[in-house]
């Protein structure tokens, strides 16, 4: 109970501090700050279709701050995501493209999910191996891991599988596009549902099962941990291999339910943010939801407020809730 | 083969090499400082940047190269300054933090390029000065810097204490000196140094472009890893980067071979490599990324 209160003081604190710096760098700018605040919540909850707006963009981020938490339990940092959700969009809408038209949507688009779940798991478990068997460090190897996926999609997409001029797939089939939530003619998808979904199902993991219990105390005290006798090698390796699959199913999202097919730099930054989703909500799945929302309003908010404000400070003030939010983390952990 | 082989042995790619290798020499130099002392560097990468940056307007505006390299100093010690408040004074996650940095400085160069000289400029251009390598101060600046670094560090008081606060901060705590004020001081000139690499990224080709960066930074933070934290050695290591780095400009120059997409990620597929194969003798700095108190 003091936990849950704990963790939404954090968040608040962080917010507010974030907040703040945005307020002196709107100022900064030559913008009124109350303005901005003002126009970024119109544009975002102000109706029904921005607020669908405000779902889809969050849709992503959901799996990839599960991607996060998740590892993070088990004391590893995953700063990964961009690049397993890369290579996990593309083997996804090459599958998705690929099987027959006739194919009943339950199995394109099951075929197409569980590939983008194994190719992010694949390169998720390749990092997690990485650190626990030839001691790389996870973050170093993820950040080179995420720019040489880039590169690699980049060649693949350009030898074979880009068609005609643009750098993007060939089209998936009919039945493997996840149907739109129809909400007020946003771009929601089905993917959102599937993303709360599966943020229950994670909770549900961490909290109530044997892997759960294994991870968090792998994270609490590795050597505790290995001291007691438990698999903690392969936990750290599976923690991030789930995570992998996670990030494959932000992928997936970008791939089924929205582009309808690979395109170069999909999905860019969505890893990252991720980052912040998670650590604003201190590692819980389901507050993860929430958190998610908030940054899909700030993500959306700022298309809203860009003709007052210029972009980038969007992407300033994303980076500043994610320092407060490392902030606050550590406080509350050290207590 | 032996033609590709001859066309590389001349003054104009030694010249390249050394204006590659040079921001990836000083990264790794703060990153080393700055880890040595306990706190994580993720943020080289901000400070290139950052430094880049700050050393390209300050050319531009004052007429004087060397007015842009103490502004990319100056840029870099100050991305140090807010990693220390962050790292240092607030005990924040000290890999979050970097990322954070990171992500700020690219979103704070783009907004302050426009802010400076118009929403519609996508680069900033350095005129009128020479870029040639061997009359450009900073390359000689980072063979001194390194010179510094290794030595002072090694043999050196201040050099000692920042080993030591990395090692075992209780240990200076109980020597009666500052454990915070050591970490500050690291992190300033760290941040100072990786600035004047991101100087030489700007200055080397006479303009800046945002995110020019490009990775740099957690490049020469695997060089530091890989060096067991040992300056001389991270240095040579990026020399190894730069190499690989002007091989894959060369290459792409040739034309045939490999697909250029896959050229461009030579440094990457070698650091990867490399920090996987290499297991380093010398293991990080105790107490890293550990919070004082």
């Amino acid at each position: 109970m003091t936990r849950s209160v704990e963790t939404v003081r954090g968040a608040i604190v962080a917010l507010l501090v974030a907040m703040a710096a945005g307020s002196v760098l709107v100022i900064v700018a030559g913008g009124s700050p109350l303005e901005v605040w003002r126009t970024l919540l119109t544009s975002t909850l102000g109706d029904r279709a921005s607020l669908g707006q405000v779902i889809f963009r969050a849709t992503p981020l959901v799996f990839t701050g599960l991607a996060v938490a998740v590892p993070l339990r088990a004391g590893l940092f995953n700063i990964g995501a961009e690049g397993q959700l890369t290579a996990a969009a593309l083997t996804c809408a090459v599958v998705a493209a690929l099987v027959p038209s006739s194919t009943p949507a339950v199995l394109a688009i099951g075929a197409a999910v569980a590939t983008a779940m194994a190719t992010g798991a694949a390169v998720g478990a390749t990092t997690g191996a990485l650190r626990v068997y030839r001691g790389a460090h996870e973050v170093i190897v993820a950040i080179l891991l995420n720019a040489i996926i880039a590169g690699v999609a980049l060649w693949l997409g350009n030898r074979s599988l880009f068609v005609g001029e643009a750098t993007r797939t060939a089209t998936i089939v009919p039945g493997a596009v996840l149907p739109s939530l129809g909400f007020a003619g946003s771009s929601a998808s089905w993917s959102f549902v599937g993303a709360v979904i599966t943020a229950g199902i994670i909770f549900w993991l961490l909290a109530r099962t044997t892997a759960g219990f294994v991870w968090t105390a792998t994270g609490r005290n590795l050597d505790a941990a290995r001291a007691a006798g438990l698999p903690v090698d392969r936990a750290r390796v599976s923690s991030m291999a789930l995570a992998g699959a996670l990030a494959g199913l932000a992928g997936a999202h970008f791939v089924l339910g929205h582009k309808h097919a690979y395109e170069n730099g999909l999905g860019r930054g969505v890893g990252f943010v991720g980052i912040a989703v998670a650590l604003l909500a201190q590692g819980n799945a389901l507050a993860i939801v929430g958190s998610a929302l908030l940054f899909g309003l700030l993500a959306q908010g700022g298309l809203g407020v860009a003709g007052l404000v210029p972009k980038e400070l969007v992407d300033v003030l994303q980076a500043v809730v994610l320092l407060a939010a490392a902030i606050t983390m550590r406080v509350r952990t050290r207590r | 083969m032996m033609d590709f082989v001859a066309t590389l042995l001349t003054w104009g790619v030694l010249a390249q090499l050394v204006r590659i290798a040079v921001p990836y020499v000083l990264a790794a130099l703060g990153g080393t400082l700055t880890e040595r002392s306990g706190v994580i560097d993720l943020a080289i990468e901000a400070k290139l940047l950052c430094g880049a940056f700050a050393a390209a307007v300050a050319t531009v505006e004052s007429d004087s190269v060397a007015v842009g390299i103490v502004a990319g100093a100056l840029a870099g010690a100050s991305v140090g300054a807010v990693q220390a408040v962050a790292a240092i004074r607030l005990g924040a996650e000290q890999v979050v933090t970097g990322i954070a940095l990171n992500l700020a400085a690219v979103g704070l160069t783009r907004f302050l390029l426009g802010a400076i000289y118009g929403h519609d400029e996508s680069s900033l251009n350095i005129v009128g000065h020479d870029h040639t390598v061997w009359r450009s101060p900073i390359v000689w600046l980072a063979i001194a810097l390194v010179a510094l670094v290794v030595i002072g560090l090694e043999r050196s008081r201040p050099g000692l204490r920042i080993r030591a606060v990395g090692e075992h901060p209780e240990a200076v705590a109980a020597a009666g000196a500052s454990v915070v004020r050591t970490r500050w001081l690291a992190l300033l000139i760290g941040g100072a140094v990786a600035g004047v690499g991101g100087a030489q990224l700007s200055l080397g080709v006479g303009q800046f472009v945002p995110e020019m960066s490009g990775g740099r930074g957690y490049v020469a933070l695997a060089a530091v890893i890989m060096s067991g934290w040992r300056p001389g050695r991270a240095a040579l290591v990026c020399v190894g980067f730069g190499a690989a780095e002007t091989l894959q400009i060369r290459m792409q120059n040739l034309g045939g071979g490999l697909p250029p997409e896959l050229v461009a990620l030579l440094p990457y597929a070698l650091a990867l490599v490399l920090l996987v194969a290499i297991k380093p003798r010398t293991s990080a700095p105790s107490a890293i990324g550990k919070p004082w108190p």
